[in-house]
């Protein structure tokens, strides 16, 4: 049977949200990045908030996020995006406001704006793409790479006596009573796309009721960094990434405590 | 019966076989040919396909449209 045939005879059960541009991401192949992205704008698609979606774009491999994302966005100075993301949820409060931020950006060089941010219970949602390197400028570690990991200012593997051990950002913002929903994600298989897809959904109607921040970290892969196949790169998710950062809720807003 | 289908966009596809994985029919492969960024793009090769949407939601260039066989019309004798 043709092609033209078929869907005509079928049902269209899925494809690209309209909240995206019809732009080709410059992403390496294999990349979180595009995920996450498309599953922010599904959700804004799904909720009927484009036209009050506002999101502020990093500094790192997602810089760019304002070339793909159909909604209102700012692109913020290096680590800075919550404290730009602050600004406009206080002048536009009835605003969706979200921040996208990698590791490079969230808990390196903002670590400081992130936990003020959070510390302050902003009504924002702050999402955080960790893949434990610095992926843009050339693979360099990042405060979240691990232990023992190669990366190319650490050639023998992270010396936690030298440089310290992975800086868990998320476990740190669960505790600040600022925050409502802190969670933590992957985006490496379809499963784990509908879980993150759900938590995006919940963060932004916890955001209409203006009680705090939500903060969702998304374990993410980095094929170029890693120099691996996006193949290879699920089961080094699944093997080495998921021991140190485990996925689930970390904190959940108490009327919803089991 | 053909329960479902997927239409790939070759020239979005940069071959990163992630479909490939997810597909729970194996349905999915990496072709012979190149596409216009020179890379080897994923491809219906079954007719197994059942329409589940794995692959398009692992897919990070958005390149899969899945298309399924409409609930009503599944009793059909």
């Amino acid at each position: 049977m043709e092609t033209e045939e078929l869907t005509n005879e079928l049902e269209l059960v899925y494809s690209k949200p309209e909240t995206l541009k019809d732009v080709p991401f410059h992403y390496c192949p294999g990349c979180s990045h595009s995920v996450a992205h498309r599953v922010i704008m599904e959700v804004v698609q799904e909720l009927g908030i484009q036209e009050e979606t506002i999101g502020v774009a990093p500094v790192g491999c997602s810089v760019f996020a304002y070339h793909y994302m159909n909604v209102d966005m700012q692109q913020a100075a290096h680590g800075r995006a919550s404290a730009v993301a602050t600004g406009i949820k206080r002048v536009l409060p009835d605003k969706y406001v979200f921040s996208y931020q990698g590791d490079g950006d969230l808990a390196a060089i903002g670590t400081a704006e992130t936990i003020h941010t959070v510390n302050r219970g902003e009504n924002i949602l702050m999402v955080f793409i960790n893949n434990g390197i610095y992926g843009m400028t050339g693979g360099q570690m990042a405060p979240t790479s691990l232990p023992g990991q190669i990366t190319s200012t650490s050639p023998y593997g992270r010396d936690t006596a030298d440089v310290g051990f992975p800086l868990k950002i998320t476990e740190l913002v669960a505790m600040l009573p600022g925050a409502l929903y802190v969670s933590r994600h992957a985006v490496h298989t379809p499963n784990a796309v509908r879980k993150f897809k759900k938590a995006i959904t919940k963060s932004f109607e916890y955001q209409k009721q203006k009680r705090g921040t939500c903060f969702i970290e998304v374990v993410s892969n980095c094929p170029s960094g890693w120099k691996m196949t996006p193949v290879d790169t699920i089961k080094y998710i699944e093997e080495v990434m998921f021991p140190s950062y485990p996925l689930g809720d970390i904190k959940v807003p108490k009327d919803e405590n089991i | 019966m053909i329960r479902g289908t997927v239409i790939i966009d070759k020239d979005l596809c940069k071959g990163c076989e992630l479909c490939i994985v997810a597909c729970p029919q194996t349905s999915l492969a990496l072709s012979k040919s190149i596409n216009v960024s020179g890379y080897r793009f994923a491809e219906l090769v079954e007719t197994n396909c059942t329409g589940c949407v794995n692959c398009a939601l692992v897919c990070p260039e958005v390149a899969i449209k899945v298309y399924r066989k409409a609930k009503g019309t599944k009793k059909v004798v």
